[in-house]
């Protein structure tokens, strides 16, 4: 596997969020304005990128029984950086996205990409994934956010745009906003794709985390 | 009391977690397909939302706040709520395996669902004192199983119908919840006008 279809294939094949259907929580949640999405996009692909290399360094020394306590309290550090810088650099940032901000340790794409990915590859190609998974979570965020703040409060990053700002489909940035634009874009993105029905939805617990823990639940309930 | 009365309707209703916040969105997306598990789930998540309150609030008063360390947050919850689920799941294997049959399957899915991690935190940051916050939980939870058994009715309707191809499946299911969660705008001021 080649180093740049490592950092490309989250972009859109893989895309985390409308393929794989992983961090729907904060895409729906912070997806109401542009600015927010590109923070959030970006502290997510921060803490993707130091996981990933990080498991991926330690992957022969942490037992395999507890690996999934260990990573969490790995993500959970970076979290935690991210959060400190984010109050004292950037702290309107750190308003607005509240809550969602320490959230980004049960965010699936992280726990899922070091699963999935980084606890089998090597360092270099570790840091890729997590590069271009990041990518590919802040480009959806910031699709969303943008049809849902054009169209639902007529700005583009806080800047007016006449006629629509008079015109709002207020709606849209509300909660139930959120679900429909998901919705749709998850449909487009089948339709380019050429996908009958989204994978994700036939083995919609082979992307979650716990999907390992919960093998049983998996059987008994289908 | 009153206040706590209108806290529990605050979190089930007007700030309903999973369709107003938009947190424990992948369990009410994947486990809301029957009734039975959608039932058994949020059990487990409000059983687990009022312990993982309970216990954390003591921490971050008692031994956070007093030592300086309020930045460990974020590590020491989570590592909290996934110890305690843990703990949970083997008490409950050995003293009430009725119980244990009932709502064991979901435990382990319950780590790393956001409500936990959120109710737990959100409390702190509204500064909500012990009965408060663990109302709080009781009500997000119940708000959770509100919708979780809501939709799961809608779902078992929705799964025969015929949408175009490519809003089959995942699609459908987030434009379905899209409509119950503009039904839920009808909650909007209910607390002010009820006790305000």
């Amino acid at each position: 596997m080649s180093k740049l279809s490592n950092l490309t294939r989250g972009i859109l094949r893989e895309n985390p969020v409308l393929v794989l259907v992983l961090g729907t929580c904060p895409t729906l949640a912070v997806s109401t304005q542009a600015s927010n999405a590109v923070g959030m996009g970006l502290a997510a692909t921060f803490v993707l990128i130091c996981s990933n290399a990080v498991i991926s360094a330690l992957r022969n020394i942490i037992p395999d029984k507890v690996r999934i306590p260990c990573y969490i309290v790995l993500i959970a550090g970076f979290v935690t950086v991210v959060q400190m810088v984010l109050e004292a650099y950037a702290h309107s940032l750190f308003e607005a996205l509240g809550i969602y901000l320490p959230l980004i340790v049960v965010n699936c794409i992280i726990l899922g990409r070091a699963e999935m990915f980084a606890n089998k590859n090597r360092v270099i190609d570790s840091a890729l994934d997590g590069l271009g998974m990041g990518i590919g979570f802040t480009l959806t965020l910031l699709v969303m956010a943008s049809i849902r703040e054009v169209l639902g409060s007529g700005t583009w990053f806080g800047i007016a745009i006449p006629w629509l700002s008079d015109n709002g489909i207020s709606v849209l940035t509300m909660a139930p906003g959120g679900f429909i634009v998901f919705g749709c874009l998850i449909a487009l993105v089948n339709k380019i794709l050429g996908r009958k029905q989204s994978p994700a939805d036939e083995s919609y617990c082979a992307g979650c985390p716990s999907a390992d823990t919960c093998g049983r639940f998996g059987k008994e309930v289908r | 009391m009153i206040k706590l009365v209108s806290i529990l309707m605050a979190a089930a209703l007007v700030n309903n977690y999973v369709l107003r916040q938009f947190l424990g969105i992948c369990p009410f997306l994947g486990v809301s397909k029957d009734l039975k598990s959608a039932t058994g789930m949020s059990v487990a998540v409000i059983f687990v939302m009022c312990l993982a309150t309970a216990v954390t609030w003591c921490i971050q008063t008692y031994l956070l706040v007093p030592r300086g360390m309020e930045y460990l947050q974020t590590v020491v919850f989570i590592l909290v709520i996934a110890a305690l689920v843990q703990l949970v799941e083997i008490a409950l294997k050995k003293n009430i395996p009725a119980l244990y049959r009932a709502l064991g399957v979901y435990l382990p899915l319950i780590t790393t669902n956001c409500a936990v991690l959120g109710v737990t935190i959100a409390n702190l940051d509204k500064g909500y004192g012990f009965a408060e916050s663990v109302v709080n939980a009781f009500g997000s939870g119940l708000g959770f199983f509100l919708a979780m058994v809501i939709f799961s009715g809608v779902r078992s309707q929705t799964e025969n119908s015929e949408p175009p191809k490519p809003f089959e499946g995942l699609p459908l299911t987030l434009i379905s919840a899209s409509i119950l969660s503009l039904s839920f705008f009808g909650f909007n001021g209910i607390v002010e006008n009820l006790f305000g």
